[in-house]
């Protein structure tokens, strides 16, 4: 097997098995979901309903419910559609480029990361459909045969090459998501207890069944299609940058638009990621899977992307003063002195300024800061679309036609409404859908696990070969276990009568008295036998309470009294079991 | 008599890969393998070819490329040429700059799309269809080689057993082989 180097950060902390890895992904989908959970989602959906009554509105009234006027034909609809897009192209990203270039880290955000994207850009494609006004007829933006004699639609325009750039990249990143998710789900099939999630998972899943052949095919389809998403992902904020570049209006009109743009996606998008993330991790207790160095590895993209950012805001100053264009020269001064000032400063800060900050190496290591930042990022971001789009059309040639824009009620209740229905969509997403590839992770548990990097993983339970069907090989465990075990204390086995007693008692003392008539059901916890069960009840312990309390020292204390099976309380982590048992 | 098939059951992907290896030279043919992630390697050792989809996929890349210019060229040029802004189209070569992008587009939709639905068809992976792996903790945590009788004429099912249990088995078991799909 392939070794990796010691000095990179181990990117699974503490020791995890390959059943570890499904019992932290599943615990989310299997468990009940939070009072929080519900919560978010309630506020999420009110959100959303209200977004979507705004759009009924619009559509039942006009696009005159927008504040847009005839100078400013373009404004938070445009930023906004550009915003999610942008938004939308960090998991494509990730699971893409950095599958090509071998980054294993990458295993920790992507199946998070795509599902971020393609709600995104179904946030993304909501705008532009609305704004051509008369939604019914959306279907006029396709090739197809129409009543209206040799009418096609105009393949030379990039409003066109938006279309399809933007559905095939929606499609293709669905594909290559769920292509992930297969084997995933057919993990959650397999472990259901409940009938009608397994009937679902079962059809979620395909039918997957892991045969060598297929997962031979798995690997070149994630390969091939991560070698198509890779130039598609640049293509697409390539495209809709042309929206603006190939048009003649000062501000617009630049040949640096479509690196810059796709430069500044890849900037918001990482900063979602981050905010997401945090908080994902957080809540479904992934820490172990995407701790510290995964959030560095982010925040340096997000400074060097930033950097690259605020290299095209300097390029863009200087060549409207030196192309010796007056109305571009004009257009940029405006943008920085006129009266959209503060959107230029905001801009200016949060994208330039603020990423610079990750060069120390304390603050892109700190949580709570990242967070921080990538929360002004994104209203940065949002901050530069606007800024591109609406200063540059607010004073155009005709001076008796400068304008400025005033959002209506029916724009902020729409972009407010987009926030909620992603949440919408991401909180099920979490409840529901494996969020880390379960699969993929356990791919790289050997080479880049903590435990096995620095060989302090218990050894595999090597059973006597030859045991007909089924039988749990316990005793086996013994003979390795013991040898790591008598590292830290020697004299395991050979303990006095009076010393096991005192022991015991000093263990009651920390778990609690139990009595047999409350007595529960042992045996549910996963690797407590019957043997186990009536050791354990001859000791005094009957309740899932009692185990509930255990940590690290009361299963040693455990280990040395029952003398069998050490380690194994821990390993199973039988606190947490019963904890969850408890509550059931 | 019906097909009779042998599991083995491994918790390691490595110790699989080693008694596959260890079997196999032994002339033992291993019909298939389920685990519940890819194990780098075991292609070779059980005699799994290396799939054509890729080729699949340029395939369909180029019909949709074809597609996209065979489109654009009739509805740009020849059916309704439009002159948008002085710049009429005349010919496909002399517009082609302002088609890339689409072309672009076209072919990668046809080249992921054609080659996703290959892969399901191919796999028998498809909404509604039963799975088929013996137990079901191979998604999970434990490796599973399928060794059928059929493919092992020249062993008889107990020297098959004992060449199965030299190698670093957890379980073992022999069952009637059953086509699910």
């Amino acid at each position: 097997m392939q070794k990796e180097a010691a000095i990179r950060e181990p990117l699974i902390l503490g020791h995890k098995t390959y059943h570890d890895i499904t019992e932290d992904v599943c615990r989310s989908i299997e468990g009940k979901a939070p009072k929080t959970w519900y919560v978010l989602f309630g506020i999420a959906l009110i959100l959303g309903l209200f977004g979507i009554g705004c759009i009924l509105y619009l559509l039942g009234t006009g696009i005159g419910t927008w504040g847009l006027n005839k100078t400013v034909q373009w404004a938070w609809d445009i930023t906004n559609f550009v915003w999610w897009v942008g938004i939308g192209h960090a998991g494509t990203l990730i699971s893409a480029v950095l599958l090509l270039f071998r980054q294993k880290w990458r295993m920790a955000i992507n199946r998070a990361a795509e599902a971020m994207t393609i709600f995104a850009v179904f946030m993304a494609g909501l705008f532009p459909l609305i704004h051509m006004g008369r939604l019914w007829v959306g279907y006029w933006v396709m090739p197809i045969p129409n009543q209206f004699g040799s009418l096609w639609v105009n393949f030379n325009s990039p409003l066109l090459w938006d279309v399809f750039a933007i559905s095939t990249y929606l499609s293709v990143g669905f594909v290559f998501w769920y292509i992930g998710l297969l084997p995933d789900f057919a993990t959650i099939r397999d472990r259901a207890k409940n009938p009608v999630s397994k009937k679902m998972y079962s059809i979620l899943s395909f039918g997957w069944s892991g045969r060598a052949k297929h997962w031979n095919r798995f690997e070149i389809v994630s390969l091939v299609l991560a070698g198509l998403a890779t130039p598609l992902v640049f293509s697409v904020h390539s495209i809709v940058s042309f929206d603006f570049a190939t048009s003649v209006i000062p501000g617009w009109h630049t040949t640096i638009f479509p690196p810059y743009f796709v430069a500044g996606a890849v900037f918001s998008g990482f900063a979602m990621v981050q905010t997401i993330m945090l908080i994902v991790r957080k809540g479904l207790k992934l820490e172990a899977y995407l701790h510290v160095k995964h959030i560095e590895y982010m925040n340096i993209v997000i400074m060097v992307t930033g950097s690259i950012v605020g290299v095209a805001y300097l390029t863009e100053l200087f060549m409207s003063w030196y192309s010796g264009v007056e109305y571009e020269s004009y257009a940029f001064i405006n943008r920085a002195t006129g009266p959209y000032w503060w959107a230029y400063a905001a801009m200016m800060t949060c994208n330039v300024v603020s990423p610079q900050l990750m060069w120390f190496k304390k603050l892109r290591r700190s949580l709570l800061f990242t967070f921080f930042i990538s929360i002004v990022v994104n209203i940065g971001m949002w901050f530069e679309r606007f800024v591109i789009i609406v200063t540059s059309l607010h004073q155009d040639y005709l001076p008796s036609s400068w304008s400025m824009f005033h959002p209506t009620w029916v724009d902020i209740g729409i972009y407010i409404g987009t926030i909620g229905l992603f949440f919408v969509f991401y909180l099920a997403f979490a409840r529901y859908f494996p969020v880390l590839p379960i699969a993929e992770l356990k791919t790289i548990l050997k080479t880049s696990g903590e435990s096995y990097k620095n060989n302090t993983a218990p050894a595999t339970e090597k059973p006597v070969p030859a045991v007909e069907i089924a039988k749990p090989v316990q005793e086996v465990a013994e003979p390795v276990v013991e040898a790591i075990e008598s590292k830290e204390e020697p004299a395991v086995e050979a303990i006095s009568d009076e010393e096991k007693q005192s022991r015991i008692s000093s263990l009651m003392e920390k778990l609690g008295q139990g009595s047999a008539e409350s007595k529960d059901d042992l045996k549910l916890i996963s690797g407590v036998g019957p043997k186990l069960e009536g050791t354990l009840n001859d000791i005094g312990i009957y309740t899932f309470e009692q185990v509930s309390k255990m940590t690290k020292s009361e299963y040693d204390l455990l280990d040395s009294i029952t003398g069998t099976f050490p380690g194994r309380a821990e390993r199973d982590n039988w606190a947490e079991q019963a904890k969850t048992l408890m509550n059931k | 008599m019906a097909d009779r098939v042998i599991y083995a059951m491994y918790d390691d992907d490595m110790v699989l890969l080693d008694g596959a290896k260890k079997l196999v030279s032994e002339g033992v043919h291993i019909t298939d393998v389920f685990s519940p992630f890819p194990i780098h390697g075991i292609d070779p050792v059980i005699g799994v070819k290396h799939t054509r989809l890729g080729i699949v996929s340029f395939m369909f890349g180029l019909l949709g490329m074809t597609l996209a210019v065979v489109g654009f060229k009739y509805m740009m040029i020849d059916n309704w040429p439009m002159n948008i802004g002085g710049k009429p189209n005349f010919s496909l070569l002399e517009n082609f700059p302002a088609f890339v992008p689409i072309t672009f587009e076209f072919t990668v939709l046809f080249a992921a799309h054609g080659m996703a639905i290959t892969y399901l068809l191919r796999n028998k992976t498809l909404p509604g269809m039963p799975a088929d792996n013996p137990y079901p903790r191979t998604t999970d945590d434990r490796f599973v080689m399928e060794i059928r009788l059929s493919d092992n004429t020249k062993f008889s099912a107990s020297e098959l057993h004992a060449k199965i249990k030299e190698t670093e088995i957890i379980e073992i078991e022999e069952k009637d082989y059953v086509v699910i799909k």
